[in-house]
């Protein structure tokens, strides 16, 4: 990288202020081996003492060509990429693709199956926030929220664990449903949860939101406005901290959000903190949802009874020779989806999760593009960054919450 | 099944008038460059010529009725068999009137595309991941390096031309004592199983006990015809 010297004008060489305030700038690298760079970011940032004047994200170190590995795979051996993506929040992407893939199938969910997955979608939104939170509040200075709220973090995912065997990589969410019903007594222990979990947040805020040091490295830095949010492609938590009331399951709901109350929280200033102040006030909605599926959630099948898109029971598979055949069809050749395309989103935790899904009529996708949203936001740290402080960028970097996996994909 | 999946998704999508309407109002206004528009599984697709793309993307952006102030997504797609192989792919969002709309343009290997870099600050990224992933140029793309793979990759990866398994592999390097680029080495060869319709396939084939199939008329004419008795 070679720094743009800045020339001294010829007349004023003399001038001895003049040349000490002249500092050359210098290039500096970040990562990709870094703590602060959630994952593998290199940074390089070109500074004028210490401060920022450009910063140029080097992204894909964690590339692995989903996209290709999808046009390669049938509906169902493409859905467990999706855990792999943004790895901090499986379900939602998992939910993204499926919902593509129900739309260009014509499909209808059974109810239950939806307020599962609506269920597990804000579960995933809690886990993702405590994590961003707390490592945030790493970055920064504090290490107790992070132990703390890593405990927390557990026992959410233990009810990963219960619902389908895995703490991260879910697989559970498929096109038509979701893979198997609820285990006895997973919603009793759920609503406990939710019941003791308040009482964490507010531990958390204790710890950070009147944080004097806290404050200080996060109020005014990285301040976006509306017209910039809007111009650089900022979606979720982050338009919403630079005051646009802006979320898919209000405007666009899908399954049974429409059914939901919730409120949006919106910030007013667009920076660091305000950022960190949305996506505390949306835990707490997002438990709110939770209540709600939880009191409400109907009984009934998980997955529609289409045997050509989703298996028959097992037990049917030992009497009825249809349902043998569908189960054989499904597992080897896979669902045949009518040919068209769809861009279908959601709205992840980390912002707007987009699937633009080509099919052409055969068992694999044609073209699967993945719209990540933390790609769109690691493009603004440029922006972001400009004038501001080497720590300020970190800052930057964990309020906007990065994980790698979903940009590099 | 096609057929009847077709049919729900009728049901399924809601409202289209009003899309068919903004459609043709959109059709009318850019006829010259905007060849057609059509309405796929309720969203709206605009096809347009490389030329008229900025006119068409500015107008979308700035007119009160539409106001699609948010570029959501740019991405590539390859249709090897088309004269103009490329398709580039806009994903835009009105938050105002919240509303999505798709605008396409094609191109081949060597004829770029505008960039949009001006009216959209979020498109640069986008566009060099276009450019990395599948190749197509972008006119006035101030930086248009790669961005998904390493540094000094050659090739496009994301078209279809492109093996799976790429051309190189890393491996540790005992005596360099670093990582180096070597040809991809496969314990095996490379397999695809498509797995397309191993039932539909037996058509041809004559089954004993069924050579008499074809004189019933009140047999069903599905699955499989019998070959002509001889």
């Amino acid at each position: 990288m070679s720094a743009q010297a800045q020339t001294v004008e010829v007349d004023k060489v003399d001038d001895a202020m003049d040349r000490e305030v002249h500092i050359k700038p210098y290039t500096m690298n970040f990562g990709p081996q870094h703590p602060a760079a959630h994952g593998v970011l290199r940074l390089v940032l070109e500074m004028d003492g210490e401060v920022v004047e450009r910063a140029d994200p080097h992204i894909g170190l964690l590339h692995r060509g989903t996209e290709k590995l999808i046009e390669y795979k049938t509906y169902m051996q493409a859905l467990p990429y999706f855990d792999r993506l943004d790895y901090v929040s499986p379900m939602n992407q998992e939910h993204a693709f499926a919902l593509a893939v129900e739309k260009l199938l014509g499909l209808e969910v059974p109810e239950r199956a939806q307020y599962i997955r609506v269920l597990f979608c804000e579960l995933t939104r809690i886990l993702n926030h405590v994590l961003n939170i707390t490592t945030f509040a790493l970055d920064v200075g504090a290490i107790t929220p992070a132990l703390w709220g890593f405990e927390e973090r557990e026992k959410g995912m233990e009810f990963y664990d219960r619902v389908c065997g895995a703490r991260l990589h879910a697989n559970y969410v498929r096109p038509g449903g979701v893979a198997m019903d609820l285990p006895a007594g997973l919603l009793e222990d759920m609503s406990a949860w939710v019941d003791h979990f308040p009482s964490v947040l507010n531990d958390l805020d204790s710890l950070l939101t009147e944080n004097r040091i806290f404050k200080q490295r996060t109020v005014d830095i990285g301040v976006v406005s509306q017209a910039q949010a809007l111009d650089w492609g900022f979606t979720g938590p982050n338009i919403r901290a630079s005051g646009l009331a802006w979320d898919l399951r209000k405007s666009q709901p899908y399954d049974v959000y429409d059914r939901m109350e919730f409120d949006v929280p919106v910030g007013t200033t667009g920076d660091c903190y305000a950022r960190y102040l949305v996506r505390m006030e949306e835990m707490r909605q997002s438990l709110r949802i939770m209540r709600q599926c939880i009191k409400d959630m109907p009984q009934g099948i998980v997955k529609t009874n289409d045997y050509k898109v989703c298996p028959p029971p097992r037990a049917e598979m030992k009497n009825s020779m249809e349902a043998l055949i569908h189960h054989f069809k499904l597992f080897t050749e896979g669902v045949h989806v009518p040919a068209g395309e769809t861009y279908t989103a959601v709205e992840a935790p980390k912002g707007e999760f987009g699937v633009y899904l080509v099919s052409d009529g055969t068992n694999r996708p044609y073209r699967c593009h993945i719209r990540a949203p933390g790609f769109a936001h690691l493009q603004g740290l440029d922006f972001m960054s400009k004038g501001h402080m080497l720590a300020d960028v970190v800052a930057n970097i964990g309020s906007l919450d990065i994980v790698f996996g979903e940009i590099d994909r | 099944m096609t057929e009847e999946s077709n049919l729900l998704n009728d049901e399924l999508v809601p409202e289209t008038h009003h899309l068919q309407e903004a459609g043709e109002a959109l059709h009318e206004k850019f006829r010259d460059v905007m060849p057609s528009f059509e309405i796929v599984c309720g969203e709206l697709i605009l096809n347009v010529t490389r030329s008229g793309l900025l006119a068409v993307l500015g107008y979308l952006r700035d007119d009160d009725g539409c106001r699609f102030a948010q570029l959501i997504d740019i991405c590539g797609v390859d249709y090897p068999d088309r004269d103009e192989r490329f398709e580039v792919v806009y994903q835009l969002l009105s938050l105002k009137h919240n509303a999505r709309i798709r605008v396409k343009v094609s191109t081949d290997e060597n004829t770029p595309v505008p960039s949009v870099g001006a009216l959209f600050s979020t498109a640069p990224w986008f566009e060099r991941e276009a450019w990395d992933m599948y190749g197509i140029m972008f006119d006035g793309l101030v930086d248009h390096r790669r961005i998904l793979t390493d540094y000094g990759f050659d090739g496009h990866p994301l078209r279809k031309d492109f093996p799976l398994t790429g051309h190189v592999e890393l491996r540790y390097d005992e005596e360099q004592r670093r990582v180096v680029y070597g040809p991809v080495s496969l314990p095996q060869d490379f397999r695809v199983f498509d797995n397309m319709s191993p039932w539909e396939a037996v058509t041809d084939v004559q089954l004993p006990g069924d050579e008499k199939v074809g004189e019933n008329p009140h047999m069903p004419k599905v699955g499989w015809k019998p070959v002509g008795g001889e």
